[in-house]
């Protein structure tokens, strides 16, 4: 039996502490344990052949992610858009972070490219489905997360702007994972160029209404200046290089040109440390959450919604997705015994009603044959008294004239013997 | 708390790499806590033990604050819980906690039916959060979880062992919530009494069954001090929330003619010990605990019920799609199937009411014909009689027309006669 007070709304009441109590220590633990798992990230590149995309990489992770024994897919023979993942553990501070690289070797390379975002979606979906299945099972064990969490995209740095291949690969990929656009190679830009090259992108991103991924807004004010900073060096240039070149007695990575070094973590040359500290350093819990609360939810609730609203039109069933599955087959089963019971009323009016017609059709039958029968009798009867009367008639007139008849033979009897007698007496011969 | 914060094995498939640098990525559990701090921590605590016991009085010592306390009385008929929610805040540590305390535990002459409610609760908030979980559109990372996380029973400081209550109640609990038996009102008992006490309550549960919560010996950091604690269980608390004057300080204490009880001193009672324990070191992992143990033992059991598995008949893996479609295909099989039936019954009705109706015709049609037969004979008759009427009238008619030529005949025969008689007579 619960009190109204655990049902109702709380209006949650704020208290002081008067001393120390100890959770202040909770995000310790939780960081101990975070620790004590251990971290996963998925991260996917995708451009052009030949944009940099594994230096880039080697790079952002400070390591040989493609070497002789596990060359890249730069390195691969055939060229048609295939999705290929490398797995590897890093560690650093005691944490350790399972990182896996999709790379999509033969993307825009072919002579007719449309449709080659689709091996990329298909690939983003089968993990969401993956991790779909292992947290619907019953028996669920601890489930580890393949699910893509970034998406670099690489643009080629004409310095125009967007290509048509661009444009449709982020449209049709920015509402299943976060799309992070980058411009490669960006030691080939002024920084003028570089700076028109990024309005018009974001110009041309703002028009197609494709949704990059956004850096949320942060309690600090200071982190806050930081993330508006970023913002606006959207997209970011970047460059990367395997070699590590000296620059003014100092080991860098760089790209050596006769004409001085390309520095890649020189904030001035371009915005690799942007990317790696936002990326990496800031903004990778970020990116999971994202990809878990929403790409995710979003695959999930249309798959989910597919089954339930089988063939349904979805815009009119939105209220019902918020129900699980089998709360909507109750409610459907409800108002399908309400609906039968309406049907079952309906249709035994229509009984009634026919049933009725047909007795009242009956009865007036019925009348009529009264009617008909009662009438033929008074007919009959009228005749009968008709007949009865002539005939009474005609006695009357026979008897009558019967007697008269038997007067006149009494008279004819008298006469003739009063002839007799006078014969008899010789009056007459 | 999604999934993937569930403890797990590291990547069989995943080749060690090292790193030339320093990459950033250990700052991961920082932006983990800084995301936590941000959304802000909920812990849900369930307090039973008899009226009177110290509940709310520990729960106030414990939080070092003032919760709103509604005194019990003895009577109430059936046991109720109450459950309290607050805001706390510790530093930059935002907490939302949630009390929940029995209410009449104990008092009834029958408590067989004590720990229901008890249970009841409990799985409410799990079905709570497995319909949640369900939902096509949810929002797990808002939904403010309400399931039980620690369990604190306690025990009346008899000195001697559990009652049947205490045992019957745990062992239903057991597998539901982490269950942290304290011994209450600590300070009647002595410290040689409180040894064996501890003793043969730990034994006792042993030897019933019961599954208590053991603090976690997994993280070397905290395995030292969880392992000595294990080792005292159950806490033996005093709790108070008045002060009294010790030395120079002011302590929160219960002063008696023959001494002060210091609610926070190690020697009198444990109470530090339980506050360490259950906020300080454990309090994730008896979250963690809830959802990963208690949470899936429940939702496992329901998916069950509902007909749920993840093999079908031929052992083969059955996704939940396939699962949902195939509860939907029976779904509208069997809402066919009742349609028919109502047709069918409809059908029915029809055929026999045109049965009826059309003898009721029957019967009028061969009554109709009776009357005409009827009728027919009455006529035939009639019509007998207007013959023989007729037959009469014209036998009668034939005979006066001859008795009348005959009177005729006779009567010019006379005349001829008297006539000739005349003549004759003449003569």
């Amino acid at each position: 039996m619960i009190e109204r007070a655990e049902t109702a709304v709380p209006s949650i009441a704020q208290l002081n502490l008067d001393g120390y109590v100890g959770f202040a220590n909770l995000p310790n633990q939780v960081y101990r344990k975070a620790v004590k798992r251990g971290f996963d990230f998925t991260l996917m590149v995708v451009g052009e052949s030949g944009l940099g995309k594994s230096t880039l990489i080697n790079s952002l992770f400070l390591t040989d992610l493609y070497s002789k024994d596990y060359p890249g897919p730069s390195h691969r023979i055939k060229k048609t858009v295939q999705v290929e993942q490398s797995k590897v553990l890093i560690k650093e501070g005691g944490v350790y972070l399972t990182l896996t690289i999709v790379d999509t070797p033969g993307f825009g390379d072919a002579v007719d490219n449309s449709n080659c975002w689709q091996p990329v979606i298909d690939y983003i979906d089968s993990k969401c489905e993956d991790f779909l299945n292992a947290e619907s099972r019953v028996n669920r064990s601890s489930v580890s997360d393949s699910r893509v969490h970034c998406c670099l995209y690489f643009i080629a740095p004409s310095g125009h702007g967007l290509k048509p291949l661009d444009i449709e690969f982020m449209k049709r990929l920015h509402d299943k994972v976060n799309v992070i656009p980058l411009i490669a190679k960006a030691d080939t830009l002024t920084p003028e160029e570089c700076q028109l090259f990024k309005k018009q992108i974001m110009k041309e991103i703002q028009e197609h209404k494709i949704k990059i991924y956004e850096f949320p807004d942060m309690k600090d004010d200071d982190d806050n200046k930081l993330t508006r900073k970023i913002k606006e060096k959207m997209p970011l240039a970047v460059v990367g290089s395997n070699v590590v070149v000296e620059v003014n007695g100092k080991k860098v990575r760089g790209r050596q040109y006769p004409w001085g070094v390309a520095e890649v973590e020189n904030g001035e040359h371009c915005d690799f440390t942007v990317l790696r500290n936002m990326l990496i350093r800031t903004h990778m819990q970020d990116l999971k959450d994202v990809t878990n609360n929403v790409h995710y939810e979003n695959y999930r609730s249309k798959k989910l919604a597919a089954v339930t609203c089988n063939g349904v039109d979805i815009t009119k069933t939105k209220g019902q997705l918020t129900k699980s599955p089998l709360a909507q087959m109750e409610e459907e089963r409800r108002e399908h015994v309400m609906k039968m019971k309406k049907m079952e009323a309906e249709m035994e009016q229509v009984f009634e009603m026919k049933v009725k017609e047909k007795k009242q059709k009956l009865k007036d039958s019925e009348a009529e044959l009264e009617r008909r029968h009662e009438q033929m009798q008074r007919n009959l009867e009228a005749q009968y008294k008709e007949l009865e009367e002539k005939r009474r008639v005609f006695e009357n007139e026979k008897v009558d004239w019967e007697a008269q008849q038997r007067i006149l033979e009494q008279q004819k009897l008298d006469a003739s013997k009063t002839m007799e007698k006078n014969k008899k007496k010789g009056k007459i011969f | 708390m999604a999934s993937t914060d569930v403890a797990r094995q590291p990547d069989k498939g995943a080749r060690p790499l090292s790193l030339a640098g320093h990459v950033g990525f250990d700052s991961l559990p920082d932006q983990l806590v800084n995301k936590s701090i941000y959304q802000g921590f909920c812990f849900n605590i369930l307090c039973i033990g008899e009226t009177g016991i110290g509940k709310s009085t520990l729960m106030d010592t414990l939080f070092n604050t003032n919760f709103e306390n509604f005194e019990s009385s003895h009577f109430e008929p059936q046991v109720k819980l109450r459950a309290q929610t607050y805001d706390l805040q510790e530093s930059n540590v935002r907490l939302r906690l949630t009390v929940v305390n029995t209410v009449g535990f104990g008092d009834q002459m029958n408590k067989q039916e004590s720990y229901q409610p008890v249970v009841d609760y409990i799985d409410r908030q799990f079905e709570s959060y497995l319909q949640e979980e369900l939902k096509i559109k949810r929002s797990l990372h808002n939904y403010h979880d309400s399931r039980v996380h620690a369990c604190l029973y306690f025990i009346s400081p008899s000195g001697h062992s559990l009652k049947s209550l205490d045992l019957v109640t745990m062992k239903k609990l057991d597998s539901k919530v982490n269950i942290i038996p304290v011994i209450a009102k600590a300070d009647t008992i002595s410290k040689s009494e409180l040894h064996k006490f501890k003793i043969k309550i730990m034994s006792e549960l042993v030897s019933n069954g019961v599954q208590i919560y053991q603090f976690p010996l997994d993280d070397e950091t905290v395995a030292k001090v969880n392992t000595t604690m294990n080792g005292h269980l159950p806490f033996a608390v005093v709790g108070s929330t008045e002060e009294v004057s010790v030395g120079n300080k002011m302590v929160k204490a219960r002063q008696y003619p023959w001494g002060v009880v210091q609610v926070e001193n190690e020697n009198h009672c444990d109470f530090v010990k339980l506050r360490e324990m259950l906020i300080c070191v454990n309090m994730e992992d008896l979250r963690e605990q809830t959802h990963t143990r208690h949470y899936e033992l429940y939702r496992r059991c329901k998916l069950e019920e509902m007909g749920f598995k993840d093999t079908d008949p031929e052992c083969k893996p059955v996704s939940l799609q396939q699962t949902y479609e195939a509860k939907r295909q029976e779904f509208l099989v069997e809402l066919q199937k009742r349609e028919d039936e109502m047709r069918q019954m409809f059908v029915q009705r029809v055929k026999e009411k045109e049965a009826e109706l059309k003898e009721a015709e029957r019967e009028l049609q061969s009554r109709f014909e009776q009357l005409k037969r009827l009728h027919a004979d009455e006529k035939a008759a009639l019509e007998e009689k207007k013959r023989l009427l007729d037959d009469d009238q014209s036998s009668f008619s034939k005979r006066r027309a001859a008795a009348q030529l005959l009177q005729a005949q006779s009567l010019t025969a006379n005349g001829k006669k008297d006539k000739d008689r005349k003549n004759s007579g003449f003569m």
